[in-house]
């Protein structure tokens, strides 16, 4: 009995450490309708600034926490200020997307000051247990529980009894009579955002004294749960999120306790899974009216595409077929097979996201499927690698479908939520599911591609596979978009309203943009198993999903040949300025900052 | 000019744009001081967006705002709150899930007189008796009738010098739409200068001073309120103009 009692006190430790993540970003979702997917690297600098100050300036813990809070607070203010606030008349997608690239500069910049090698972070208390009932409890926790409950209280009056608290109620109810009142919502904006950076650092800070280690991974970690403890309370609901995080502490503790470990973050996304199917406002449903529609064609920029005539195209393909006849580098092929397998994705992501828009923050799990059935079907049932690769695209097309179809009803930043946590899932079972994919150990021994029993194992052949498979799914993708499907696709992005008052299936269309995407990305997964010959479950990760939609923007969404071209551009130009891999994501990153805010349409223009 | 009644608010001009669709044609509108002003006209002639140019929340392609003889234009909606013009929106838009006083007192957000501030709270409660007894309450749990009276309550809180209404009888019981007239006329008496926007012609023009009629963006009939009452073109003007004489 009392290891219960233990596991339920862990869960509301747990619980109080995701609450301080979970408000903040319900507070910015609050007054700015924005999920801000760079909460978590706030956490991590938090937890960062707190080593520096403990372990290189050995200050006092609770001079520890102030420094904590006030240098997170000063980055959240920076983050509004100059990554947010430029995009205000932008389109809808555009803040999204720009905190998912400043997570990824900021989780990249810590990791190469710091090294991506976990630290120790001491908490300074002293390490002793007190019996509480059958149950044991520790200084530390109560230090978590003091600064949760502290950090509550203090946001409640600082909401109920100062003025900029009252703006920022205000704000959050209905923004344009706010200002009608004469609140400057950028000044509400900065408060939340410092509020909330403040509350996600120290949050990083004492996860890591709890653990005692700190490392680069904690990032996304953290965004998921908070936004995970968010949903479940009820996006923008304050209080709602401290309860989410408490109930999700709970269930992860619980979970672990019966089937171990490795379960706990399955457990966290099926929670979200199931509160986004059948509550997708949350258990505590606000009485506050839903967001305001989205208006007709602001959901991704508007242009007009670039005109590529057909000869150029042709050209263009046919100058890259012929280019293993001549003496280039094994170096220079593998580069393109690269960039080739990734245009793959990148098609499937910018039907998906661009054509229907349901910005997929998951795709990797798409690759995932359709490497490990193609994988699996080869080494253990021996079927040729070619159709392999077919049958992991037609799994990836089924499975994936399936997957996602339960967030069908969802919207705008939810979709993401969504299938970003349907991606983890995918990661998280493939990891656990040991009788079928080997779980940590991964897939080893994959034959090389062959078709029609011969294999592709010199670099020139693969190149020509890849190439090939990937200008026919153009081609297909191209004809889809100029068919009465592709209209049917861009009419329920630019309103899903009006097409559903035209008698548009939603279920129905958001389904064939999957398979067909699901294909695609299958595909590519099964080819890349194929030629990497090992597989394990970090293989296809969630770098790869924003690598993906950095590609997609770069080339315009929705833009066929601009997700090729983005493909080449992403992964040929590092390679030609001779980039150290370790500052690649850095610039991705970077690269999906400035597209936002300076050219969102992409290279080619938005079809 | 002779002893014409000093401008308040002055609209000359103004081209109004949403995306490549014109909204407003050269409208020029002016709001003398102390009187109330109605500007009329069917669904889509561009009603709402002059509130919205007032206001700040949209900015006009060309033509000149002013307000006690300085110009608005490329001031912020809390600027142009400060100088003194406070907004019934459209639909009222109150703070659905804080308390009535709450709402009430977020109209006085740009003071900072707290005593003032408590007397006014006071005066609005025997402005608006029946307020009172819903202080705590949820704004989003009042009827209409209510809510528009916590609206216009929250307005007056800012101690505007103009209030710009968007249909504040939009709604509302019959019973109701006469309160509500009959408070714009007595605050209007103590000296607020009122702009309001209504599709209810008849009723707007019992109060006003002067109103302009809008037809797809264009001032078509202006004039003082008594003179326009009786106008046959009014009538016209809301079929739609196609057999105005």
């Amino acid at each position: 009995m009392s290891s219960w009692l233990d596991h339920t006190i862990n869960g509301l430790i747990v619980g109080n450490v995701y609450a301080l993540v979970a408000v903040g970003l319900a507070l910015i979702f609050g007054v700015s309708r924005l999920i801000n997917f760079a909460q978590g690297s706030i956490y991590l600098v938090g937890a960062y600034i707190g080593w520096i100050a403990v372990v290189q300036l050995h200050t006092p813990l609770p001079l520890t926490i102030i420094v904590v809070a006030v240098a997170a607070a000063i980055v959240g203010l920076i983050i509004e200020r100059f990554g947010l606030r430029p995009l205000q008349n932008s389109v809808r997608i555009a803040p999204l997307l720009a905190t998912i690239g400043i997570s990824f500069v900021l989780d990249q910049l810590v990791m190469l000051i710091f090294s991506p090698n976990p630290r120790a972070l001491p908490s300074q208390l002293p390490d002793v247990r007190f019996q509480v009932g059958g149950g044991t409890i520790g200084p530390l926790d109560l230090l978590i529980a003091g600064v949760g409950l502290t950090s509550a209280l203090l946001l409640f009056v600082f909401l109920r009894y100062t003025k900029l608290g009252w703006a920022v109620r205000a704000t959050a109810q209905d923004r344009d009579a706010a200002m009608q009142m004469g609140v400057d919502v950028n000044r509400v904006n900065q408060a939340v955002f410092g509020i909330a950076a403040a509350l996600g650092g120290v949050s990083g800070m004492l996860v890591g004294m709890y653990y005692n280690q700190i490392d680069t991974a904690m990032s996304l970690q953290a965004t998921l749960k908070g936004v995970v403890a968010e949903v479940v309370g009820g996006a923008g609901n304050v209080p709602g999120a401290v309860i989410g995080s408490l109930l999700l502490g709970l269930v992860e503790s619980y979970g672990v306790a019966v089937l171990g470990t490795s379960y706990r973050n399955l457990f966290a996304f099926l929670l979200l899974v199931v509160v986004l199917v059948l509550r997708p406002n949350g258990l505590f449903v606000s009485a506050r009216q839903a967001p305001p529609e989205p208006l007709t064609g602001t959901f991704i920029a508007p242009s007009r595409p670039v005109n590529i005539p057909r000869w150029a195209l042709l050209a263009a393909v046919a100058g890259f077929a012929i280019l293993p006849l001549f003496p280039v580098s094994f170096y220079v092929l593998q580069t393109l097979i690269n960039a080739w397998l990734l245009g793959m994705l990148a098609l499937s992501l910018t039907l998906v996201a661009g054509t229907m828009g349901q910005v997929s923050l998951g795709h990797a799990a798409l690759l995932a499927i359709g490497a490990y059935t193609s994988a699996l079907l080869s080494l253990t049932l021996a079927v040729p690698a070619g159709l392999a690769v077919i049958g992991g695209g037609l799994m990836s097309a089924a499975l994936g479908t399936l997957l996602i179809s339960p967030s069908f009803r969802l919207r705008g930043h939810y979709v993401s939520i969504a299938t970003l946590a349907i991606g983890e899932i995918v990661a998280l079972v493939i990891l656990n599911w040991e009788s079928v994919t080997r779980g940590p150990i991964g897939i080893s021994g994959i034959p090389p591609l062959a078709l029609f029993g011969y294999d592709l194992i010199s670099p020139t052949s693969v190149y020509w596979f890849s190439l090939a498979v990937m200008v026919v799914l153009a081609l297909l993708q191209g004809r889809l978009l100029t068919s009465h499907l592709g209209r049917s696709f861009r009419a329920i992005r630019d309103d899903d309203i009006a097409a559903r008052a035209y008698g548009l299936s939603l279920n129905r269309y958001k389904s064939l943009a999957f398979i067909f995407g699901g294909f695609a990305a299958g595909v590519s997964g099964g080819i890349a198993a194929h030629l990497y010959s090992y597989i394990n479950h970090e293989t296809f990760n969630t770098q790869q999903s924003i690598l993906a939609l950095t590609v997609v923007i770069l080339g315009g969404l929705g833009n066929v040949v601009g997700a090729i071209v983005g493909s080449v551009a992403l992964v040929g130009l590092p390679e030609v300025f001779r980039i150290a891999a370790e500052y690649r994501i850095l610039i991705y990153g970077i690269v999906l900052l400035l597209l936002v805010r300076f050219r969102p349409q992409g290279l080619l223009g938005t079809v | 000019m002779t002893s014409a009644p000093e401008a308040l608010l002055a609209l000359s001009d103004v081209n109004t744009f949403y995306g490549q669709a014109q909204v407003h044609f050269d409208l020029s509108i002016t709001v003398a001081r102390g009187h109330i002003v109605c500007l009329l006209g069917g669904n889509a002639s561009g009603k709402s967006t002059t509130m919205k140019i007032i206001l700040g929340l949209v900015k006009p392609r060309s033509g000149e705002v002013t307000f006690d003889g300085a110009s608005l234009i490329g001031l912020s909606t809390p600027q142009i709150v400060r100088r003194g013009i406070a907004s019934v929106p459209e639909a009222r838009r109150l703070f659905a899930d804080m308390s009535v006083r709450e709402n009430i007192l977020m109209g006085a957000f740009v003071r900072n007189d707290r005593d003032a501030i408590a007397q006014d709270l006071d005066r609005m409660l025997t402005l608006f008796p029946k307020l009172g007894q819903r202080l705590s309450q949820r704004a989003g749990s009042l009827s209409g009738g209510e809510q528009q009276m916590v609206a216009m309550a929250r307005a007056l809180m800012s101690r505007p010098r103009m209030i710009v209404m968007d249909e504040p009888t939009m709604g509302l019981s019959p019973l109701y739409v006469d309160r509500v007239l009959e408070l714009i006329r007595s605050i209007n008496q103590a000296g607020v200068s009122v702009f309001m926007v209504e599709q209810n012609a008849s009723l707007a023009l019992e109060i006003a001073h002067e109103a302009y009629v809008l037809q797809t963006g264009k001032i078509v009939l202006s004039g003082p309120a008594r003179a326009l009452k009786d106008d046959p073109r009014i009538r016209d003007a809301y079929l739609g103009g196609s057999e105005a004489a």
